[in-house]
């Protein structure tokens, strides 16, 4: 079926320049376009240029209600995985030196250098040369046109035979909460400020927030986590509360079931926060230095005037509805990364979602993006790993009488002699029980959780079953080998702590 | 309590039965077997029922204690036999074998404590401020790594005797078949007799043969409970635990030469060789090549001391001298069968290299006495694979099992500074299976994004993967140079194992930003230079 439609496409493609040829007046100046030049876009964009095409790529970084902007490169490499990940080594750093007894002694730790040094490699963040850019925001003016806008609000006009839209989320602010916008910040201002954001509240329990929390926590600040419901929505809920207990034991704090009402400053320049405790039904308040908004992110999409050319939106999310192909509701117009909705928010997903489109559109492939079973990571002080189906969503799937889960309470080498608490260093592996034990989750906790889970998600992708994975001979002595040892089900009861070689 | 500790129970053993569980009777069982007098009333015709026990194991190290334990899940009589000969230099150590006392666990710690001094210096950069002056205290972490591995020692005691295994610090040795000698350190001997037998005594660092080896030169057997400081170091040997011992010692600050007679890490990829090589030289670890020691001599006795080495090149007559504190031999292990008795039962061993040829079931030319570990012949070295093995084994003897021990694809990796993990073929191996025109090797260099702030050691990181093209491009080699290797690697090795392809490799979605996701966006390929 792939193939064939490519076929079509092809043919469609020679048909449709012939006849822009002798009957438009106005042939379309680029082969592509690309609204948002974060990582899925500019992938997109490089790879179309590989087959010689004529390609644009337009971003434009609204400020955020704070100020802060940023370059080219969208949230992953300015905002999100890159800054975040080296906050987190940071971090970690600072547990390294507690680990050879400096910390205690007069460590501190220099928000500014830190974040200096960070942004300092940010911008060097340049596009590729082929690929024309515009620093401009895009808006549709017709399905083939785009108009820009720069800064200083100069007018640019641009045609193009196929537009991608990838222009990304951006995070959202609590609007019914009373001085949220003006006194709060969110992961858009947090790398880039200038300062150390002192005591911190942060709202929310995504990813973003605790990985926040978790990195304020290490260098040092006193940091209060507050949320409403559970943590990790979407995550394995096991191991989603084995990374907030750890963050606990770690010195975050945490208001559970608590809803913030309202922001004030103090005369001494703080910022007093209310909340209501849903539990007991009272309201709290205390003040920090800094609130920080992780109530979740929302499509950037506003601007782009997308009822003119009737792309289609699911009205709840904002996001835009595309096929497997990220055809839009409009042929000639795509999307990919976090603006469609359904699929995973995660960088690389959108680099491969991109490249491959370009692909189909201007090379002879039919290969389709396979969303299923995408690896991912969370940088909390303890790293989760995780692919595939989270026990919950197993036990919905196939029925708990049909899964077996493997699991396994273990203790870094390095955590010994460190007298490091490993308590929630834990594992699981959720897999079918019928005869072959297909594996479909794998869910790691512990220091490197990505690293190790990466090799892991292509034995996943290549079908791999409990008795294949048990065949594999560990690698002694890494954390990673314990998934090589689990035999013990969660259906026997038995202890799951691992003892020793 | 411990007036009177069981015999064999070395100081750091007692110490933490008395931490542990102070108020335990902690006097351990021994078996009052009489042998003899079995062996009289059977006359030697060998009746099953009639054996002390149903397996005798000797050596106490992973690969043994895996399959005792194992057996014991049967219930099967089982008794270990381990004794720990000291070295040269008087050191010993308790049950466990080398992994765990002088071998993984002890050199990974090491390791990390180098890697931490490295954490310090990144740190500063990551905004941490702290005072000038770092120092490492040697005694501090050998005392950290002893005890840990003093808990575990203990530990392994215990879950014997959990499981009702028959534990003797004794040296076991044939004495005529079906039957073993144990000699315990005060030379008390008595005479066990079993239906079966399985070898695991493992290797032991090999020395020179040259004048003062023995005397003033110590091994990684000795190394890792170091009662001072090294000083300044040489490393005889270019093996991975040469490599790993250089490099934690250069890390912890101390002034690190090694002494290579050939090329680095035979038997490993050569390219990811070289390339631990080069870095280890850019971080301040000095190599002379082509030379070996011809003599050791004692300028000056101390903790540490002061030695003078006399080192011969391979290629011409050229000697030259120099000064070191310590010199660590890693050039090899013996495997441990010569002292054993195996002549009196028959038990075949390669004369060269002292190993034990055995079948795809690790048995050996007499069919009641099996072998696994280190002393194999053909078969690897490593802590995972006799401990699978040693389980596998018992699962066939006992439990009705067929699985028999894979030993293909077993993935490993190598704790030297720049860490290195494998699995599969080398490219040199590769290439000479398949032909050059068959294999494609894609391969990358890639930046950490933890070394970026620190500004650290660009296109150090390598990747590489070797497919064989005739067979769908499958993935018969894997290699990454770069930090975490092992943890990288463990998840490849499974994927490996489930046959995985270029194609599939090239379709799996990565993790960002961690190191692994090189993996999957791998696209230049040797050839194309």
């Amino acid at each position: 079926m792939g193939k064939t439609y490519s076929l079509l496409l092809l043919f469609a493609l020679f048909d449709l320049s012939d006849h822009t040829c002798e009957n438009v007046q106005e042939q379309p100046e680029y082969d592509l376009l690309v609204i948002g030049g974060g990582s899925g876009g500019l992938a997109c964009a490089k790879e179309a240029a590989q087959f010689g095409r004529k390609v644009a790529v337009l971003d434009y970084v609204e400020p955020s209600p704070p100020g802060t902007k940023w370059g080219l490169g969208g949230t992953c490499v300015n905002v999100g995985c890159i800054p975040k990940k080296l906050m987190h080594q940071a971090a970690l750093l600072g547990s390294a030196l507690k680990d050879a007894q400096i910390l205690s002694l007069s460590a501190l730790f220099l928000f500014h250098s830190c974040s200096s040094s960070l942004n300092v490699r940010l911008c060097c963040f340049l596009p590729n040369r082929k690929v024309k850019y515009f620093n401009v925001k895009g808006s549709f003016s017709d399905p083939h046109t785009i108009r820009g806008l720069t800064k200083g609000g100069k007018e640019t006009i641009l045609t193009a035979e196929k537009i991608v839209i990838a222009t990304g989320g951006r995070p959202k602010y609590p609007i019914h909460v009373a001085g949220a916008l003006e006194y709060g910040i969110t992961s858009d201002d947090l790398f880039w400020l200038k300062e150390s954001p002192g005591k911190t509240l942060v709202v929310g329990a995504s990813y973003i927030s605790l990985e926040c929390a978790g990195f304020l926590t290490g260098i040092g600040l006193d940091t209060t986590v507050m949320m409403r419901s559970i943590p990790l929505r979407g995550f394995d809920q096991q191991m989603a509360s084995l990374v907030t207990e750890y963050m606990e034991s770690y010195g975050t704090k945490f208001l559970k079931k608590c809803i913030p009402t309202k922001v004030e400053k103090l005369e001494s320049n703080r910022l007093q926060v209310t909340w209501k405790n849903t539990d007991s039904g009272t309201e709290e308040t205390d003040s920090f230095d800094t609130v920080m908004w992780a109530v979740g992110r929302a499509p950037d999409t506003k601007a782009l005037n997308l009822e003119t050319v009737g792309v289609k939106t699911n009205s709840e999310t904002g996001k835009i509805i595309v096929d497997a192909r990220e055809a839009t509701s409009v042929p000639h117009i795509y999307a990919v990364g976090d603006i469609t909705e359904g699929r995973p928010e995660l960088t690389p997903t959108a680099i491969a979602a991109g490249k491959l489109l370009a692909q189909r559109l201007f090379g002879q492939s039919s290969e389709l993006m396979d969303y299923d079973n995408v690896p991912t990571t969370v940088f909390t002080p303890l790293e989760y790993g995780c692919v595939g189906l989270s026990e919950e969503k197993a036990v919905q799937c196939y029925g708990s009488d049909n899964i077996e889960v493997y699991h396994a309470y273990y203790k870094p080498l390095e955590f010994t002699v460190a007298e490091r608490d490993a308590t929630q260093c834990y594992m699981k592996m959720v897999c079918l029980r019928e005869r072959e034990q297909r594996i479909l989750g794998l869910h790691f906790i512990g220091p490197n959780a990505g690293e190790v889970i990466q090799g892991f998600a292509l034995g996943i992708k290549c079908g791999a079953t409990y008795p294949q994975l048990m065949k594999t001979i560990g690698i002694h002595p890494t954390c990673a080998e314990e998934i090589t040892k689990l035999h013990i089900t969660k259906r026997s009861g038995l202890d799951a702590t691992v003892t020793g070689c | 309590a411990f007036l009177h500790p069981p015999p064999g129970v070395t100081q750091r053993e007692l110490w933490f039965m008395r931490k542990l569980s102070p108020s335990k009777d902690m006097s351990l069982k021994h078996h009052k077997g009489n042998p003899q007098k079995l062996l009289e009333m059977n006359g030697h015709t060998a009746v099953p029922h009639s054996y002390d026990y149903d397996l005798i194991v000797i050596g106490g190290g992973s690969g043994g204690l895996a399959a005792a334990k194992e057996a014991a899940k049967y219930e099967k009589k089982v008794m270990v036999l381990d004794f720990v000969t000291p070295t040269p230099l008087g050191n010993s150590w308790g049950l466990g074998g080398t992994c765990v006392n002088v071998g993984c666990i002890p050199k990974k710690l090491m390791h990390q404590a180098a890697l931490l001094g490295q954490a310090l210096q990144d740190s500063r950069k990551f905004g941490w401020q702290f005072p000038e002056e770092v120092k490492h205290n040697w005694m501090t972490m050998t005392e950290s790594v002893q005890n840990y591995i003093g808990s575990l020692n203990w530990g392994y005691r215990v879950a014997l005797r959990e499981k009702k295994v028959t534990y003797e610090n004794a040296y076991g040795e044939f004495v005529q078949p079906h039957t073993v000698k144990a000699t315990n350190k005060r030379g008390v001997e008595k005479l066990y007799t079993a239906e079966r037998f399985l070898i695991a005594t493992g290797e032991r660092p090999r020395y020179l043969g040259i004048p003062g080896d023995k005397e003033y030169c110590i091994s990684s057997d000795d190394l890792f409970s170091l009662p001072y400081c090294p000083g300044k170091t040489l490393v005889v040997g270019a093996s991975y635990v040469a490599l790993e011992c250089a490099g934690f010692l250069a890390g912890l600050g101390l002034d690190v030469t090694v002494m290579v007679r050939s090329i680095l890490l035979r038997g490993f990829d050569q390219d990811m060789a070289n390339k631990i090589g080069e870095y280890m030289e850019e971080h301040g670890i000095k190599f002379i090549r082509e030379f070996v020691p011809i003599k050791v001599e004692q300028i000056e006795e101390g903790t540490p001391g002061r030695l003078k080495v006399t080192a011969k090149s391979t290629k011409g007559n050229e000697v030259i001298g120099g000064e070191y504190n310590t010199v660590l031999l890693a050039i090899g292990r013996d495997a441990c069968t010569r002292k054993i008795g195996l002549d009196k039962v028959g038990v075949k061993i390669n004369e060269k290299t002292g190993k034990i040829p055995v079948n795809d079931m690790e048995q050996t030319n007499v069919p009641y006495i099996y072998a696994i570990g280190d002393i194999l012949q053909d078969r690897l070295e490593l802590t995972p694979v006799a401990i699978q093995a040693g389980r596998l084994l018992v699962q066939r003897l006992y439990g009705g099992a067929t699985t028999k021990c894979d030993y293909v694809n077993v993935p490993t990796t190598v704790f030297t500074p720049l860490e290195y993990g494998a699995c599969g073929y080398s490219e040199e191996n590769a290439i000479q299976k398949f032909g050059e025109e068959n294999i494609e090797v894609y391969h990358s260099h890639f930046w950490p994004l933890e070394w970026t702030v620190p500004s650290r050691d660009n296109n150090k990181c390598y990747a590489k993967i070797i497919c064989n093209i005739r067979d769908n491009e499958r993935v018969i080699g894997f290699h990454v140079l770069g930090p975490n290797a092992g943890e990288v690697t463990q998840g490849f090795a499974a994927a490996i194992k489930c046959g995985l392809t270029k194609e599939q490799l090239d379709s799996t979605i990565g993790i960002h930003p961690v190191c692994a996701e090189v993996f999957t966006t791998l696209s230049v390929t040797k050839r194309s230079g």
